[in-house]
């Protein structure tokens, strides 16, 4: 049964045959795909035709390397900017709702708490049409009564960075919340006995015991916002983010190039999420 | 002291409620709107039920809703099923030594696009795929099969896509389940079986409850996966939902449908937190 008790050899050889095949399952989909990265053929497929580094590197006619491919790299740069202004909004907004409701008392405080979680169980779609429709009715609003054409409230950069936003800042608030409550407020007490004001407290003290969690919940939100599907594609203008571009050329048929952005993907969010990882190790040692 | 309180509420107050109201209440108000307006044959809009007669008149919609439905459930069980060994395996089989290492194993593909996760099984199940040209050299097909665009393929998909959300909760359950009860029900003569259902399950309800409730809205909500694993058979009700939004450009309708869908998920949340009597809070955390 368990580490404790005698078990049979079946048993044991079973259960180990089982993780082992899930492990394959797991990882087959992702190593396929960084080999094919590298196989010189046009197709994405097997058989293996010899490697190459031209799916990354070519600049010729019938090959265009993805550190050529202007399209690709366009888009790359797009979602590198929503998920930077998406992380910088979700951080601030977050951190201020994670004070807002472990150190604040109001009325309805409960109520507010709820409606702070709610994104979590909206489907993304949902919320992509809602906000959607919503910037859409502001913007007839707008140039119906005043004659103005707000550009935010057409699809567009500007509105994806929003629609990401509005939930990933939920995400945001339970991570440093969950840091934030083991926070000993008899240090803040004594800043305040020693004359400083809240906001010195708050910046000087609880701001710096609260880093590792917004350097983790940073992390994090940039890569959903990175690799955000669902909320992004109601959302989106003529500026297409990295997943809804890869997505048009994924239904439209493939190329090897695919292969060598996805492969660029895997490695940096491994490493990524490896480093975080590093860090909230060493911050609970 | 007091004046400074108010000043410092309504410093966390503000961008908190602004956040909440502008993008998640009045967006969602304004779908629950558009979707009970309807354009008139004199192209007028109007207040009405039509587009939810609509959705109830037209089999193709209904069907497409409840066949949404029932394969989420069948998802959620199906990762259920394969997550529970793997979560016990890890928290109480495997030598404590590798535990850590395997549990990052088990995160890391979790970090990399849904969209590269869901190209890689395109690669490996098309006609021309990885699987197909193994079987074929391996003499075991004569002839390529196309192995996507089926609904099992889509499940697999869908499975894959939702484990990490399933193992998660079942692991940190399962973490503090005490070994001595297992060893003690065995001492006392009760099988595998017994042990299974009176003892890991009921303590790893909560985890396996929480796992559930997550695996079953990602899944109602996906539109990746199934555009891309199932293809044109998909009959995914996301499908519908975009149809309405970007093919037909027929908003109210699309309102609608998003609106029964946002209803159905927040149904199977709320009942899935009634049954295990827990609340929303202890679920996310």
């Amino acid at each position: 049964m368990i580490r404790t008790l005698p078990t049979s050899k079946t048993y044991n050889r079973c259960f180990k045959l089982y993780v082992v095949l899930y492990f394959i399952f797991l990882f087959a989909p992702l190593l396929v795909t960084c080999i094919l990265a590298f196989n010189d053929s046009q197709f994405p497929s097997l058989p293996w035709k010899g490697f190459t580094l031209e799916w990354f590197t070519a600049n010729l006619p019938e090959r265009v390397g993805i550190f050529h491919d202007q399209i690709n790299l366009d888009s790359i740069w797009v979602s590198f900017r929503v998920a930077f202004f998406v992380t910088l909004l979700s951080l601030v907004v977050g951190t201020c709702a994670a004070f807002l409701f472990e150190q604040e008392a109001f009325r309805f405080k409960q109520g507010l708490y709820f409606l702070m979680l709610a994104p979590l169980v909206i489907p993304g779609v949902i919320l992509g049409i809602s906000i959607l429709l919503f910037s859409n009715t502001l913007g007839t609003h707008f140039e119906e009564s005043w004659n103005i054409d707000v550009e935010l409230f057409r699809p567009g950069f500007w509105l994806v960075v929003l629609g990401q936003f509005s939930f990933i800042a939920t995400l945001v608030t339970l991570v440093v919340s969950a840091r934030l409550r083991k926070f000993d407020r008899t240090l803040e007490e004594a800043a305040l006995n020693l004359g400083a004001n809240r906001l010195e407290v708050i910046w000087h003290i609880t701001l710096k015991f609260l880093r590792p969690a917004l350097i983790g919940a940073g992390a994090v939100a940039f890569l959903m916002s990175f690799e955000n599907f669902n909320t992004t594609l109601f959302l989106v203008g003529y500026e297409a983010t990295l997943p809804i571009n890869l997505y048009l050329q994924v239904r439209d048929g493939s190329t090897p190039v695919i292969n060598a952005i996805s492969f660029l993907l895997i490695v940096g969010t491994s490493l990524l999420a490896l480093l975080n990882l590093y860090f909230s190790r060493k911050d609970q040692s | 002291m007091t004046s400074h309180k108010r000043w410092g509420l309504f410093f966390f107050l503000a961008p908190v409620v602004l956040w909440l109201f502008v993008m998640i209440v009045l967006p969602h108000i304004d779908l629950l709107v558009m979707s009970f307006r309807f354009e008139n044959d004199e192209g007028q809009m109007q207040w009405s039920l039509n587009n939810y007669l609509a959705f109830f008149e037209e089999p193709i919609y209904w069907l497409t809703f409840v066949r949404t439905a029932i394969y989420s459930i069948l998802v959620t069980f199906l990762t259920f099923v394969i997550a529970l060994p793997l979560a016990f395996y890890i928290t109480k089989v495997v030598n404590p030594k590798y535990q850590g290492f395997l549990l990052v194993l088990l995160l890391l593909p979790f970090w990399v696009s849904e969209l590269v996760r869901v190209y890689g099984w395109m690669i490996l199940l098309r006609e021309s795929g990885v699987i197909n040209h193994f079987l074929l050299k391996a003499g075991i097909l004569r002839q390529p099969i196309e192995m996507l665009y089926r609904d099992s393929t889509m499940i697999l998909g869908l499975v894959y896509t939702s484990m990490l959300f399933m193992v998660v909760p079942i692991v940190s359950v399962l973490d503090s389940l005490d070994n001595s009860l297992i060893e003690a029900a065995y001492d006392l003569g009760a099988n595998m079986w017994t042990i299974l259902f009176k003892i890991i399950i009921p303590h790893a309800s909560p985890g396996i409850m929480s796992g559930s409730i997550v695996v079953f809205m990602l899944t109602l909500g996906n539109y990746l996966t199934p555009n891309l694993m199932g293809g044109k058979n998909s009959l995914w009700f996301t499908e519908q939902i975009y149809n309405q939004f970007i093919a037909s450009f027929n908003w109210n309708q699309g309102s609608a449908f998003g609106f029964l869908l946002l209803v159905l998920s927040s149904i199977v949340v709320w009942l899935g937190l009634k049954l295990t009597r827990q609340n929303l809070k202890k679920v996310v955390q």
